[in-house]
């Protein structure tokens, strides 16, 4: 347990993507079989026993506490498993259990048992012990480090891709000794066949205007750019899944896709919302994305749907070497000999030179479309972003000026740096609400200028979060706009970022919320949950 | 004869705690006549006293950071346990195991005794005298960490985390948070102790104090400023500065710093992760919960008064052990870091503990 706490704990407080693998990379090179393997259980969510709830660890708590004491306590701390990792008394000499230990028995004790068991382990550790054991057993680890962070540490680790250990993830169990024993060099890869594993998704680069300047244009095809999210649909003997290009089980969120997945081969696609044929919002895809198990209203109001563009195995034959064009004649017969339901093909988009695709692009304004997608009709299909092959060509963002309303210290290298951003519009009743927040989009001149300007202009302090006066203005671009309950406006943004600062301009004059207003697409309501929590 | 009850010789005035029969205040909040200072930390020595009588190292501590002409027009220095009788009123010194110089001050009069700790701690500090229990009829405590989820580990693990985080960011300049008077001696010592043996580097603020802390015969190694120059050498280095410097432009010299921060706050985790915290050291020269109620134990005071920190929870604790305690309620002690944090911070006090409730006073 001893050092998985250490682990966790370091993990919550460091902000940086790099040095998170760094602690996980040490981690999993240092701790042995197979406390490792749980603890990468633990951390890619693999991990299932009955979590014990937090009313058995208020009770042994309160068993052992005054009761007064102990409600201040939670009342300052604000975090339950915190406040027992703190204020249990420490009692009996021994070290903490291994973490493997406590895994292997919270398989075999009965609920009746548990409250002693837990209370024993909890007398033998340390606070920092007390807190993973907890953060464990109630399940939710919340340390900000995902399964597939931890699969490019362990990569790293063995100096094998991340995507390698993707192909033979899902055929494993916890604590994944053959995994360990391939990434340490004493067996050989673990067999995939026949399981419904991963492969790792081809992406695609920006067309920058460079690029677009020197590129082959008769070489490529077109598609659009559909604004849902990509998935990959994988079916084989042994079963089905349905992976996000990150390559997250999303299988249990959209049971129809899982029914009609009636057919052995492994497929790209955008999943969408779709009413009749219709691409709904992006807003009611993210009302199935925030739910683990949709309820059948759900699954009637919000119809999921996959539009399909390429083909990566069919049946046993993987195609993936094959250039773009075979692959797609041989979706189109795929296609055409399955016709699953709640699916369809993404029409190749023909067009006569740059300039016609140029005005396609820029007449792209339904919700539905991003913008344009160009594959090289000679590429394989490629793991990782190769250069070259495919760009996105997203249309133009919308813009709005909106005034800087807060600003709050970034994290590590920005950690002396105001870089994080509020900005708001105004109402109709002159005041200013918050919109959005916004954290890139600057050069570094234009960071240490507006971090001057917040210290300079600072009306109030909320911890790391200064307010200042409502007098500097900011051009912010953004992919779209949508209603959102969450928001004190009503309304969040997709991708918002900051273009430029609007010295030029007197904040009285800034956009009110009526013109944003009116650029959300109808019938996106959102309810409940915010995009921020998939974006950020 | 009764001995008389402390209270009765012991009074709370505006200017701080006054010994009557002794024509002396303990730590006063403003500038008075005669004062007894327990330790050099700004909120208990202030500026403008006209004599002054405090341990040597104290004295010395206040001339360094006041200035010769403010910390005192008159200096009595008065070694620990040399008695000295001001009034009918026998005085004595004892380590009280905070910082370097750091007293408590007991004091008998007609054969009652009262102890004031001053701020203390139990833990072990290679920079200063460890405490020492003195048996007493009322206890007057410090408690900053009055909350039973502040419970500190072995300064020893906490060295390790750091030295530990220098092994797996080799390049990074950690860059630790501690107060500048006592708390950074403490974490050099610790490191050294710990057999770091590499220059430390330590911002301006902290100069005077570090010389100080050597000439008093405190071991601190190679130090050396962390100005703009050095730059180079920050790499892997370990970079000592007050708080508020770590959440500062003055940080933008060093490369993708980890900014540590030693303190008894960061066994909270919202805590830590306010101030930007990425590797939390507990380590606090205040005694923790078990220690305050240990070392209130060991003292076989029938009676505690509390001056400054999370009074009611203690109270509450000791009254749960037949104790009877008290809120002194002295307005303007504080945890000496909150002087030394940057003003974002300080701008959102942490939340009262127990605020909901009615405040807890004085229980007969």
């Amino acid at each position: 347990m001893t050092p998985f706490a250490e682990l966790l704990e370091r993990l919550v407080f460091t902000p940086g993507r790099l040095a998170k693998t760094a602690l996980l990379r040490d981690y999993f090179a240092h701790t042995p079989d197979p406390d490792r393997g749980y603890a990468l259980a633990a951390i890619a969510g693999d991990l299932s026993f009955v979590a014990a709830k937090p009313a058995m660890i208020r009770q042994i708590t309160e068993e052992r506490v005054d009761p007064t004491l102990f409600a201040w306590s939670y009342d300052y701390v604000g975090d339950l498993a915190e406040t027992v990792s703190l204020i249990w008394p420490t009692t009996a000499p021994g070290t903490a259990p291994r973490l493997s230990e406590v895994v292997a028995a919270l398989h075999d004790t009965s609920k009746l048992a548990m409250p002693a068991r837990v209370a024993g382990w909890l007398d033998v550790c340390d606070p920092s012990e007390r807190l993973a054991l907890l953060k464990l057993i109630t399940g939710g680890l919340r340390v900000g480090a995902s399964a597939r962070l931890a699969k490019i540490a362990l990569g790293e680790m063995a100096d094998v891709p991340a995507d390698d250990i993707e192909e033979v993830w899902h055929g494993l169990q916890p604590p994944y000794l053959p995994l360990f024993d391939w990434l340490e060099g004493r067996a050989p890869k673990p067999d995939a066949a026949g399981a419904p594993v991963f492969r790792p998704t081809m992406l695609a680069h920006p067309l920058e205007e460079t690029d677009a300047a020197a590129l082959d244009w008769a070489a490529y095809r077109a598609e659009w750019k559909w604004d849902g999210i990509r998935v990959q649909l994988v079916a084989t003997a042994r079963g089905q899944r349905l992976y996000t290009r990150t390559a997250e089980d999303i299988s249990h969120g959209f049971p129809e896709i899982l029914a009609a997945m009636d057919f052995q081969g492994v497929l790209d696609g955008e999943l969408l919302v779709m009413r009749n044929g219709v691409v709904a919002p992006f807003g009611d895809l993210q009302q199935r994305l925030n739910r683990k198990a949709p309820g059948a209203k759900m699954l009637a109001d919000f119809p999921a749907a996959v539009r399909l563009y390429d083909i990566l195995i069919d049946g046993d034959g993987d195609l993936r070497a094959l250039p773009f064009d075979e692959r797609r004649v041989r979706l189109e017969q795929w296609y055409a000999a399955h016709r699953p339901e709640r699916m369809d093909l993404s029409p190749l988009i023909p067009f006569d030179g740059p300039e016609a695709l140029a005005e396609l692009r820029l007449g792209a304004r339904a919700a539905s479309i991003e913008g344009l997608m160009l594959k090289r009709g000679d590429s394989p299909y490629l793991a990782g972003r190769p250069k070259g092959p495919w760009w996105k060509w997203k249309r133009e963002p919308l813009a709005i000026d909106a005034v800087l309303m807060y600003a709050q210290r970034g994290h590590g290298r920005r950690s002396s740096i105001y870089s994080d951003y509020t900005f708001g519009l105004w109402r109709d009743d002159g005041v200013l609400v918050p919109v959005g927040k916004a954290y890139s989009g600057i050069t570094d001149d234009e960071l240490n200028f507006l971090d001057k300007w917040v210290r300079a202009h600072t009306t109030a302090r909320f911890g790391p979060v200064r307010e200042v006066e409502k007098a500097l203005v900011l051009e912010i671009v953004f992919d779209a706009a949508q209603l959102s309950t969450r928001h004190k406006s009503g309304v969040a943004l997709r991708f918002p970022r900051i273009s430029r600062i609007r010295t030029d301009k007197p904040a009285a004059e800034a956009d009110r919320l009526d013109s944003l207003m009116a650029r959300v697409p109808p019938s996106g309501v959102a309810k409940g949950e915010a995009l921020a929590d998939l974006e950020s | 004869m009764v001995a008389p009850h402390p209270e009765t010789w012991l009074r709370v005035l505006p200017q701080g705690l006054f010994c009557e029969p002794g024509g002396f205040f303990i730590d006063p909040l403003r500038a008075v006549e005669r004062a007894v200072i327990s330790h050099g930390h700004s909120d208990h020595a202030r500026a403008g006293h006209d004599a002054v009588l405090a341990t040597p190292e104290t004295l010395a501590i206040m001339r360094a950071r006041m200035g010769e002409g403010r910390a005192g027009r008159v200096q009595q220095p008065l070694p620990y346990h040399e008695p000295i009788t001001l009034g009918g009123v026998t005085m004595r010194l004892v380590p009280a195991g905070h910082v370097l110089g750091a007293a408590q001050i007991v004091m008998e009069w007609r054969g009652s005794r009262a102890v004031v700790s001053g701020d203390y701690k139990r833990q072990r500090d290679p920079t200063c005298a460890a405490f020492e229990p003195v048996e007493c009829d009322v206890f007057v405590t410090e408690a900053t960490f009055g909350f039973p989820v502040f419970r500190h580990p072995p300064p020893e693990h906490e060295i390790g985390k750091l030295l530990k985080s220098l092994t797996l960011f080799p390049d990074r300049t950690h860059l630790v948070g501690a107060y500048s008077l006592g708390k950074s001696q403490r974490v050099i010592a610790l490191l050294r102790e710990a057999g770091w043996d590499a220059p430390i580097y330590i911002h301006g603020a902290l100069a005077s104090i570090c010389a100080l802390y050597e000439a008093q015969g405190v071991r601190l190694g190679d130090l050396r400023p962390a100005t703009v120059a050095a730059k180079d050498k920050f790499r892997g280095a370990i970079v000592i500065a007050p708080p508020a410097a770590t959440a500062d432009r003055w940080t933008r010299r060093f490369n993708d710093p980890v900014i540590a921060r030693a303190s008894g706050w960061m066994r909270v985790r919202q805590r830590a992760k306010m101030a930007g915290v990425e590797l939390p050291l507990i380590v606090s020269d205040h005694a923790d919960w078990d220690d305050l109620l240990s070392t209130i134990t060991e003292t076989r005071a029938p009676e505690v008064w509390v001056t400054h920190g999370s009074e009611e929870a203690l109270i509450h604790a000791l009254s749960l052990r037949q104790i009877r305690g008290r809120a002194l309620r002295l307005v303007g002690y504080e945890d000496e870091e909150a002087s030394e944090e940057a003003p974002d911070e300080l701008a959102s006090p942490p939340p009262e503990p127990g605020q909901h409730l009615a405040p807890l006073t004085d229980a007969p």
